[in-house]
């Protein structure tokens, strides 16, 4: 039993024939990269106007002066995406229980989660943004909150109705009979959806959900459109001020190194979930 | 008496699946449920745990009629255990907590009694092991023995087997089977669906034999399996028997 088992030579051939394949493979990839990347870079770097490209879009000097405002507008960006996230989840969440709920009883509330989810998912994000941050001031009402919180539930409404629908898939993706079970066990309908059917469908659409998280980390930018300075509104007013678009660049990179670790995350989660699959079928 | 059912009614729009059926089972009394696939076996126990409204007539579980409509259903599924023919174990929990939460969150006992006996159960149908293992680890008819234990620690009156081993390997049928056989001895109560006949021959005290959403035939098993006065329940063995299962 426990002695250590030695491959025949045939086995010993193969893994040796593949190990010289993937050499092989590797080689072949990193020359092919290097090539297509030299000819790219002397592709641009030769092109007739890169001076000018290269004055306007990569002058270091703008980049270091635009980076504190840049930066601060970038504090906002988080900020309202951590909370509008957070918010969003909640209130997908809610909505998409709301929607499963069964009886003449429910009527009421499973009508307004289903026309509150068909409705934002529909209209374009700038239009409830407009209506929320202009149109609704307009009415002058007592403790009006300011136009970033109204910015904020704009993104956290249309976002939620996205992520109800996500979760909503999730539930329905778990069997009947868990449900069955569940209740045969004494739990209640609420205590069933927490315990057994949430987790499950949760898990099984976090990719899905953390994909949404990414698309809204480059979304929270447009509540700028009605006055609060983001990251990618403070590099517009930089690049007016210089004439120059490096400020832009400044911004784009940053954003990218914001979204690096949410999108590793995502990879990361879709992968594990595909190999759950795998080894559970 | 335990549980009775009278006259009950089931339709599925057109299909009628229990028709003004009844059934008495008294207490520490095992009765087997046995009839051709779609006689309405399954559709009876579901009743009976109340995941299936019935359209007509009583359940009475110790006297007191759970049909009733003021009836609150959790209530009533405390005291009835119920075990599926797919297990259904909550494959994003261990073992362990797969046995606990309805103790834990249904009937508000303490964590360390709930776990020790949670561990004793385990232990006692050999799977203390696999305690914090999940569901998707074990053989089917680890499963299974998991998910009997999961509806024994609360404590139920009256415990429903749907076909509880027409899912499994034939060599894990017998662990589940001496698992039921030892609850019998324990004194629960039981009503089970089953296409094992010589299973049902053993350990009921009664086979009720289904068919067109009625009763049939009911009486001890040496008469209902071995001498059966219907033509239709002849008939319904003798299938069994070509199929190799009596
Ligand atoms: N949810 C349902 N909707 C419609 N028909 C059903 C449903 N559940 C069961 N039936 C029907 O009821 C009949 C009895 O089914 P079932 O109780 O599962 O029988 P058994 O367990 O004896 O095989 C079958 O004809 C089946 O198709
Ligand atoms: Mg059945």
């Amino acid at each position: 039993m426990s002695e250590q088992h030695r491959p025949s030579d045939l086995h010993l051939g193969r893994i040796a024939y593949r190990r010289r394949q993937t050499v092989r493979s590797v080689l072949l990839a990193a020359l092919s990269t290097a090539v297509v990347g030299g000819a790219l870079v002397i592709g641009v770097t030769g092109a007739p106007g890169w001076d000018r490209v290269k004055g306007s879009f990569f002058d270091l000097d703008i980049a270091r002066k635009a980076f504190p405002q840049v930066i601060e507008g970038l504090w906002l960006n988080i900020r309202l995406l951590v909370v509008c996230t957070i918010a969003a989840l909640a209130l997908g969440l809610l909505v998409a229980v709301a929607r499963t709920l069964r009886g003449p009883v429910f009527f009421p509330l499973r009508a307004l989660a289903t026309g509150y989810t068909y409705t934002f998912r529909g209209l374009p994000l700038i239009i409830v943004l407009y209506v929320f941050t202009l149109g609704v001031p307009g009415l002058r009402l007592q403790g009006m909150p300011s136009v970033l919180v109204l910015g904020g539930a704009t993104l956290v409404i249309v976002y939620g109705a996205y992520l109800a629908e996500v979760i909503r898939a999730g539930i329905e993706s778990v069997h009947p009979s868990q449900l069955a079970a569940a209740r045969s066990l004494g739990l209640t309908y609420r205590q069933t959806m927490r315990h057994v059917v949430l987790p499950q469908a949760v898990r099984r659409v976090t990719p899905a959900l953390l994909n949404d998280a990414v698309a809204l980390q480059k979304d929270v930018g447009l509540v700028s459109l009605a006055g609060p300075i983001d990251a990618v509104r403070a590099a517009q007013i930089d690049s007016a001020y210089y004439t120059n678009f490096t400020p832009y660049i400044v911004a784009g990179v940053l954003f990218v190194l914001l979204a690096l670790p949410l999108i590793g995350v995502t990879d990361w989660v879709t992968l594990r979930a595909a190999r759950r699959q795998s080894a559970g079928a | 008496m335990l549980l009775s059912c009278e006259n009950v009614r089931k339709t599925f729009g057109s299909t009628v699946v229990l028709d003004n059926l009844s059934l008495q089972v008294d207490e520490h009394e095992v009765v087997a449920l046995i009839g051709a696939s779609g006689s309405g076996k399954s559709t009876l126990l579901r009743c009976i745990n109340l995941l299936t409204e019935i359209d007509d007539g009583t359940i009475r579980l110790d006297d007191e009629d759970i049909t009733d409509p003021k009836a609150n259903p959790d209530q009533v599924r405390r005291r009835i255990g119920m075990v599926f023919q797919s297990y259904n174990l909550f494959p994003h929990m261990s073992v362990l907590r797969n046995i606990t939460l309805a103790p834990d969150k249904v009937h508000g006992r303490g964590a360390v009694e709930i776990r020790q006996q949670a561990m004793q159960w385990l232990e006692r149908v050999g799977l203390a092991d696999k305690a914090d293992s999940y569901p998707d680890r074990l053989s089917g008819g680890q499963q299974q023995r998991v998910a009997i234990v999961r509806a024994l620690v609360n404590s139920p009156r009256l415990l429903l087997l749907d076909e509880v081993t027409s899912a499994l390997d034939p060599e894990l049928v017998g662990e589940v089977l001496t698992m039921i056989r030892g609850l019998k001895d324990d004194g629960m109560t039981m009503v089970l669906a089953t296409h094992e006949m010589g299973f049902a021959r053993q350990v009921a005290d009664r086979v009720v034999f289904l068919d067109g959403g009625r009763v049939l035939e009911a009486g001890p098993p040496s008469q209902v399996l071995g001498d059966p006065v219907e033509p239709r329940t002849r008939q319904f063995l003798s299938r069994i028997i070509e199929a190799g299962r009596l």
